[in-house]
């Protein structure tokens, strides 16, 4: 377990970094959880953010990876509809970097 | 009665016994280089002594890879601090499992370099893996690994990394070039290997005749496996030679009698075989291998669907295709859009973790093929049926006079509600 404080409020972690309690996300804190991972957010990083936050929101639950990938392509056109693009986003995986930064749940599932 | 020094490890000890090589010695000898594998073998015993697995998995990504390293902690790793990160990095073989002694040293150099020192060849998936390294030395050696041309491999829930016999390099029954088509699929399929986006874990693995030297119906969820349709190619003068030599009893009794549909006669010490029977069992021409060999008309048969407990029981893979043609470009053309129709479907569909095998098992053949555009042939059923009652509505007289004949709708009844729109436009 840990902790970190942002503008005067602690928030608690879990011991990989991610948030423990989901509703107490902010973009604020999207922004300090990317400059933990020492990601650039642009435009593109936070149209990811913002799919997986909604997805979330309605269905309580990160989405498989192909449905982001239908999702980003529907919204944002096709060329942006593949893997590749998601991992040039985020090097260390969608399922494992954005969903840190977009406060969800850590990913289980076994290898 | 002399007193044995008591050791530290008496149950790994036991393995050391017979007369088998074994992998304690060789750990033992190698803990005295690296520490770490000692450590290995100290948590080994007491998982032995407490029938527990003191390994926890988790996800580690090299960057732009959604795969490849199977990371593991040591849940006890205060005591063992050198194996509290033991990471396994997945290497892609070569086609065919075959190395030159220079890649071989390649690799043995690298994982003393990064990791403990331990190879396995070859993984469950095929894969060369690379045991024993922590969090930074796995990156640093799949850096290393990659500047020499090697690359990391599947994991999770996508594409795993092919694997297949040794075919037409070494093996005169190869029916089709596994090798050329295992390099062909991993290339064309690298982006879905490195990055999973599947419901959960796929494998092909190609074997170049039915014998299945690379085990794929069982082991694999799309086997491709080269067979023929022709003709059985029989060369009468080395069966006479083969009868001579070894006498016509051991003929009837080792060829004759095990073939399963029993489709060959030996007349005047002459074979005949009838090869509409035939179910390419491999059999006689494993026996006779210089008087029979596979036909002339080769090619290859695609099944699906094999895999290990999860949703549902173990299943074998059942065939897909029963022959396709795998030479030219147009052939490898329809493989890949096959290959691409059938996961279109699946993931559009397929529950999380649910291979394709246990799709198929949910929503049917019948829809399954709907969905990936292929007409329904006898040669695709699993095995017969078991209930012989079955109607048949167009051959039925009509139930009142004049009433038009109807094709039966069984089909549509059993999935109305949830019926499975498929866009066949694509």
């Amino acid at each position: 377990m840990g902790s970190f404080e942002l503008n005067g409020r602690t928030y608690q972690t879990d011991e990989d970094g991610y948030l423990v309690n989901i509703e107490e996300w902010s973009k604020e804190v999207g922004e300090y959880l990317a400059k933990q991972e020492e990601l650039e957010m642009t435009e593109a990083h936070w149209e990811v953010i913002n799919f997986l936050r909604e997805y979330y929101e309605e269905y309580k639950i990160a989405p498989m990876i192909k449905i982001l990938v239908k999702a980003i392509a529907k919204k944002f056109g096709s060329e942006k509809g593949n893997t590749k693009y998601l991992y040039d986003l985020y090097p260390e995986g969608p399922a494992k970097q954005a969903c840190k930064i977009a406060g969800l749940p850590k990913p289980t599932g076994c290898v | 009665m002399s007193k044995k020094k008591e050791s530290k490890t008496p149950l790994l000890d036991d393995l050391e016994d017979g007369p088998w090589p074994s992998f304690i010695t060789d750990l033992k000898n190698l803990a005295k280089k690296k520490p770490a594998v000692g450590q290995l073998l100290g948590q080994l015993e007491q998982s032995y002594e407490e029938r527990w697995d003191h390994w926890l998995g988790t996800v580690i990504n090299t960057p732009g890879y959604g795969g490849g390293i199977i990371a593991r902690y040591s849940d006890i790793g205060n005591k063992f601090p050198d194996i509290a990160q033991f990471h396994t990095i997945r290497v892609i073989e070569p086609a065919g499992w075959v190395y030159s002694t220079d890649a071989l040293r390649q690799l043995c150099d690298i994982s003393e370099k990064y990791s403990a020192g331990i190879l396995q060849f070859h993984g469950m998936t095929g894969d060369i893996l690379m045991l024993g390294s922590n969090n930074e030395k796995t990156l640093e050696a799949a850096e290393e690994l990659m500047e020499k041309g090697w690359d990391i491999g599947g994991s999770g829930n996508g594409l795993r990394t092919l694997s297949c016999c040794i075919g037409p390099a070494y093996c005169e029954m190869a029916c089709f070039d596994t090798i050329k088509t295992t390099k062909f699929l991993t290339d064309t399929f690298i982006s879905q290997l490195h990055r999973p986006e599947f419901p959960y874990k796929f494998k092909f693995k190609l074997s170049g005749c039915p014998n299945d030297c690379a085990n794929s119906i069982q082991r694999s969820d799309m086997p491709i496996i080269g067979t023929w349709r022709d003709e059985i190619q029989v060369n009468q003068e080395e069966v006479k030679k083969f009868i001579d030599e070894k006498g016509e009893e051991y003929v009837v009794d080792n060829v004759i009698t095990r073939c399963p549909t029993k489709c060959i006669t030996l007349k005047n010490k002459k074979i005949e075989i009838d090869d509409k029977n035939c179910v390419k069992c491999m059999h006689c021409i494993n026996v006779m291998h210089k008087a029979l060999a596979p036909g002339k008309d080769r090619g290859v048969t695609i099944l699906l669907g094999g895999k290990r407990t999860l949703k549902i029981g173990d299943t074998m893979s059942s065939v897909i295709v029963p022959f396709m043609k795998l030479e030219t470009d147009e052939d490898y053309e329809k493989l890949i859009d096959l290959v691409r129709r059938i996961w279109e479907f699946w993931t559009e569909h397929g529950m999380d973790h649910e291979r394709v095998g246990e799709f198929i098992d949910r929503v049917g053949l019948g829809t399954f093929l709907d969905g990936i555009g292929l007409e329904p042939d006898p040669q695709m059923v699993r095995h017969p049926r078991t209930n012989p009652y079955i109607k048949f509505e167009e051959l039925a007289p009509p139930k009142i006079d004049g009433e038009p004949k109807v094709a039966p709708n069984v089909v549509d009844k059993e999935i109305e509600g949830r019926e499975i729109v498929v866009d066949m436009q694509k």
